[in-house]
């Protein structure tokens, strides 16, 4: 089976490493930065921390090099789907795309370019630490399912159970909107208040007034995913209050808030953004998501 | 010829000196001592719009001053509190102007004594480049309007003092409607520039795409609005438009809330969205983007101590 791994950061590597490991499984890594897919392709692709990996992907920054595959992997940040699917569509004309992207739309972005697409929302985290050496933070699990009729819940199946195989505990189920909504909602509550403030997870909640305006956006998120009749997997309120204890991640600064310090652009629009579009095809009001996304377009305004 | 105390030398209080000393006898009360030294030796230098240096006197210590006819408190609405205090007994026959942002000012300075009170609102802007010069930014006006004890021919008195001294000023029969304006002016633009790092720009008047920041702008200032017509206040101009043709002014002002985040000082927070959070709340008038932005201001002050 060939697998292509479009876009390994953190995430996409954590995928490309693991599943070469298995023998029934050929794995190509799509890369734009040159230098991580030379490393790869000499040093192979090393995982250190949660797991000690050391996988040995095809990698490129050619997507003209990519075989036809049947399953794809699109793991970059959100806001470079369409072009990183637009290259490598060809490859997957016979195949299954799926996302373990951060945010909303991004399905919707794939399915422009290929005709069956797979759901994904994905837990492990970890940071790209050189050129073929990525930490891995965090284990999680994967939920797999199949964006529209088109993709038969089989092939979603068959790749939950590579994943599974290859370290990577991954479930294929029907509905894979309630994780991702969970995630979604979780994430677009808390990153762009610590993005906008400057304070970690555990300093957001500890403060009364804040933690009440993170339930507001929560409050906003969970009636536009019950418009859309979805059921959440897990209470995001709960999550939040989980993540904020001292031994999780009191201390953690949201991604949003490095990408900010690093004046990198944020996935605000595939967060709140996403909640507001949502939320207007559905008729769901959501002032507060509308307001902390301008916000956080503004601060990415003042340095572009 | 009048005698003037300007309390507070920041932009606007040197502004107001300078200015003011070329028609009045004009004493600068400074809050340190070598501040007032560097005055009363070097003069306080004017450029930008304007370009002269006035003589000025200062002094650091308030049993120093002399009695005056009008003394404008120009400190930061953050520094009002211990600066009224320690003009407790002083400044006997004179009239006291407040010039803050937001709401509260005169409340402070009539707790602490007897004066007639003026209160004013101002436009102008400026910056300070050290302890004697400063930069004549934005020549917009100072709007002057009785408080207690006074009225509106004072208010315009005042005002006409002001304007004779090279600077844009009005007086009003009654303050609050353009009060009210430039509080839910800068709630609004104050806010949003110090969350977003953006000085007061096209970005501020932008509605074109669903995220762009006018919609919140707007939206804001609609808040701003209701509560103003719950407290009876029949606003003076619309912060909309205050908003939209500063934008198009082509000047990219940074207010002062940004850059009191930017070097991590304590904001005008509390007198300005404070005052109208609680107002509305007083009135009964839900505001709750004004009262995220208040929230997300305030953590952004907390995590100085990160």
């Amino acid at each position: 089976v060939n697998v292509c791994v479009v876009g390994t950061g953190a995430v996409g590597s954590l995928f490309a490493a693991s599943l070469s490991l298995l023998g029934d499984v050929e794995v190509w890594a799509y890369d734009l930065a040159q230098e991580h897919v030379d490393a790869i392709n000499r040093d192979g692709l090393r995982l250190s921390g949660a797991g000690e990996v050391l996988g040995r992907p095809r990698a490129t920054s050619d997507a003209d090099d990519l075989p036809p595959c049947e399953f794809g992997i699109v793991a970059t940040k959100a806001m470079h789907t369409e072009a990183a699917i637009a290259a490598t569509a060809h490859a997957f004309a016979g195949g299954c795309v799926a996302t373990v992207q951060n945010g909303l739309g991004n399905e919707e972005t794939i399915a422009g370019h290929v005709e069956r697409v797979i759901r994904g929302t994905t837990f492990p985290a970890g940071r790209l630490l050189e050129p073929g050496h990525v930490q891995w933070d965090v284990k999680g699990d994967t939920t797999l399912g199949p964006y529209d009729e088109r993709t038969p819940l089989t092939e979603v199946e068959r790749l939950a159970d590579a994943c599974t195989r290859a370290g990577l505990p991954a479930h294929a189920v029907e509905d894979a909107r309630g994780p991702q909504w969970r995630k979604v909602i979780f994430n677009a509550s808390t990153n762009p208040i610590g993005a906008l403030t400057g304070l970690t997870h555990g300093r957001v909640c500890e403060r009364p007034d804040l933690r009440t305006l993170v339930s507001g956006l929560v409050d906003e998120g969970k009636s536009v995913a019950a418009a859309q009749g979805i059921e959440l997997d897990a209470d995001p309120e709960e999550l939040i209050d989980h993540a904020a204890r001292r031994d999780v991640a009191y201390d953690h600064k949201a991604s949003m808030l490095q990408d900010v310090e690093a004046r990198r652009q944020t996935e605000v629009d595939y967060l709140n953004g996403g909640i507001v579009r949502f939320g207007q095809e559905h008729g769901v009001p959501t002032p507060l998501n509308a307001a902390i996304w301008a916000l956080v377009k503004g601060l990415e305004a003042a340095w572009t | 010829v009048t005698r003037v105390v300007v309390a507070g030398a920041g932009s606007i209080g040197s502004l107001l000196a300078a200015h003011l000393a070329r028609v009045a006898d004009v004493t600068v009360l400074t809050r340190r001592e070598e501040h007032a030294r560097s005055l009363e030796e070097e003069g306080l230098h004017v450029s930008g719009r304007a370009e002269f240096t006035a003589r000025v006197r200062a002094t650091a210590d308030p049993a120093a001053l002399p009695d005056a006819e009008l003394a404008i408190l120009a400190c930061k609405g953050t520094d009002l509190e211990p600066l009224a205090a320690r003009l407790e007994g002083r400044l006997p026959g004179a009239t006291v102007m407040t010039v803050q942002n937001g709401l509260g000012a005169e409340e402070i300075v009539a707790a602490h004594g007897g004066w007639p009170i003026l209160s004013a609102v101002t436009f102008m802007s400026g910056t300070r480049h050290g302890d004697t010069r400063v930069e004549y930014v934005l020549d917009t006006a100072t709007w002057v309007g009785p408080y207690r004890g006074t009225g509106e021919a004072d208010a315009r008195r005042v005002a006409a003092l002001i304007k004779s001294s090279g600077l844009q000023a009005e007086g009003f029969p009654d303050l609050r409607p353009a009060q009210w304006s430039k509080l839910i002016f800068n709630a609004t633009v104050n806010g949003v520039a110090a969350l977003t790092a953006l000085p007061h720009d096209f970005h501020f008047a932008q509605t074109e795409e669903l995220s762009h920041l006018g919609h919140l702008v707007r939206d804001l200032v609609d808040e701003g609005k209701a509560v103003a017509s719950a407290a009876g206040v029949d606003l003076h101009d619309d912060p909309w438009e205050m908003n939209v043709l500063a934008t198009q002014r082509g000047h990219r002002h940074y207010p002062s809330m940004l850059e009191d985040v930017e070097a991590r000082r304590p904001t005008e927070l509390e007198q300005i969205n404070g005052a109208l959070v609680r107002e509305a709340r007083r009135l009964g008038v839900p505001v709750p983007l004004q009262t995220a932005l208040y929230r997300l201001v305030k953590a952004r002050e907390a995590s100085y101590s990160e």
